[in-house]
Order: C-alpha cells, then structure tokens, then sequence
C-alpha cells in the first residue's frame, strides 16, 4: 500500500469514479497490491516470520510503500 | 579515455543510445550484461532506461538483484561515477544507492514529450561542464517518474545541494520539490528521470544533454593530467 503521507494517485482517480457513480459515502480510496504467497512452514507465525522478510527485502519498498501481513493456514 | 559500462537488463531499451552518446564524447564505453560479475576494468557505470524485468512489482525492484548489482554497488561505494537514467535511476533508488523512489506519474498518464530541467549542482562527474543555472530541455519517456522522499530526506537533499536537476515551467509528474535528479551525500552516484543520451546532436532535435557525456570524459582526462604530473617525467598510464 503506498504510505499514507504520500499521494496515491490511483486511488484519487477511484474516488472521483466512485463519486460519479453515486458512491457519495466513500471518503477516501487508497489502491495498493495484493500478493499472496503458498509457502510451507512449521508453524503460522514461523511463516509470518518469513514473509516480513520477504516483504523487507523485495516485495515492498520502505521509502514508498507499507505492508501489512495476514496468514492461513491451507486445508 | 574513460572506460564506461553501460549495463544491461532484459528490457533495458535506451543501452544503445547510452553507449553512443558515450562513444560520441570520447569515453571507450561497452556493454556488460546483467548476469556478468565484474565490471571489466570500468571507469565509469551508466544504468540505461528502459522496463527492466517488464517494470514488474515496482520499476528497478527486481533489476536491483542482478548479479552485477553487487559490482555495481562495490563501485559505487568506492566513489567510483554511477548514473542512473531514467530506469537506471529507479533502480539506484531500490539498491539504496540513491535516497527516495519512484512513484507513478500524478496524472498516471506515460509522460513522452520535451522537458525542462534547471541544472542546480554542477558539482558531480556528469554536470561539471554545465553552468549553475542552465537550462536544459531533455526528453522525459516515463510512467514512474514521481520523486519522493520523506520530509526529513527532501529537507537533507536541498540543505546540502543534492539536488541535481530541476524541472521548470512545469513539474510533468508530480515530483517532490520538482526534482528531476539527484546524487548521493558524496556526489558520484546521480541519477536523473529526463533522458541526455536522446539530445546529443542537433539531428536529434538538440544537443542539450550531450555535456553530461563529456563532463565525465573531461573529469577523466583532468584526473591522468594529474597523475601524469605526480610522477614527472615518467608517463604513468592510469
């Protein structure tokens, strides 16, 4: 998601469309990625562990964006 | 003569403009692909525009891992000149070599059309043969071109003149404080989002950015002058 002290464009340009389309309760739009990874790990938290790495390392930028993690477990 | 590498990445589409405007101000310039190691001897590394990896994830985010990044940054941090163009700018950023990222365009439209830059800091290998103040017009093909940095950096890079390049009449994507280019607190990591390697002859509509070329050709000639001087009499080749 790109950090809320910075402009986010996208979400400007879904907002206005929103409002046109009679969505007049929408207040703010923010549009990030959504990346979704099967990994296998011992437990949920050792594969949260990883995945902030992942995040830290490649798969978010600091300077720019913020990432939140969420886990499930498969069936 | 400078020996330049011009890197290059699947997707890279400017390395061969790069290599000639570099040819063209005297620099011995060749190519070195993303999976080679080594630098081969180079004075100077040029990381050309173009979509690395299709721009995937975020533009340089992947292009940043390539095998020669590691050279590239050891270069780098040995003070050795680094210029990031365009996607070689953006992907200076995400190694952390340069401050701040690049963001998509305001407006979200892909920018391809003339700009206009301020030249602010000639204090660096790439602007030495501008003067403060010149202005610049320099073509700018991008989507992702939105300088930011948070407030304390953007405060750091104008208190210490890090800015490199400025747009004037209009700031096209929305940059922070109309930056069009930066350099590290040392000054020999640059990068700029408009593109001199597309102005450097009048046949191409203007040869506003060829002086980025020769200002590191100079730079290196400047410095064997000194090194000759150092030793007398004896030439020392560099």
């Amino acid at each position: 998601m790109p950090r809320a002290s910075l402009v986010d464009p996208q979400g400007q340009a879904v907002e206005h469309a929103l409002h046109a389309l009679g969505f007049a309760e929408v207040e703010r739009v923010r549009v990030g990625k959504h990346v979704v990874l099967d990994v296998q790990a011992p437990t949920p938290d050792a594969a949260l562990a990883r995945a902030r790495a992942m995040c830290d390392r490649l798969l978010a930028n600091p300077v720019t964006e913020d990432y939140e993690l969420a886990v499930a477990v498969a069936s | 003569m400078t020996r330049v590498a011009v890197i290059v990445f699947p997707g890279s589409n400017c390395d061969a403009e790069t290599l000639a405007a570099a040819a063209a101000a005297g620099a011995d310039a060749h190519f070195v692909w993303h999976r080679d190691t080594t630098l081969a001897g180079a004075d100077v590394v040029i990381l050309p525009g173009g979509f690395s990896y299709g721009d995937y994830l975020r533009s340089g985010a992947i292009a940043r891992f390539a095998p020669i990044m590691a050279a590239v940054t050891e270069h780098a941090r040995g003070g050795g000149p680094v210029l990031g163009i365009c996607n070689g700018f953006q992907i200076l950023c995400e190694a952390g070599l340069l401050p701040g990222g690049l963001m998509r365009n305001a407006r979200l439209r892909f920018l391809s059309r003339p700009a206009w830059v301020r030249v602010e800091r000639p204090a660096t290998p790439f602007t030495a043969a501008y003067a403060p103040g010149e202005i610049l017009e320099l073509p700018i093909a991008h989507g992702d071109g939105r300088y930011v940095a948070d407030a304390r950096t953007a405060a750091e890079l104008e208190h210490h003149g890090r800015v490199v390049w400025r747009y004037v009449r209009d700031n096209p994507n929305g940059s922070t404080n109309d930056i069009a280019g930066v350099c590290n607190a040392a000054g020999n990591v640059v990068g700029i989002m408009p593109h001199p390697e597309r102005r450097t002859a009048s046949v191409l509509g203007g040869q506003d950015g060829a002086r980025v070329f020769q200002s590191m050709e100079a730079r290196h000639a400047t410095q064997q002058a000194v090194d000759v001087r150092a030793v007398g009499d004896r030439p020392l080749r560099v």
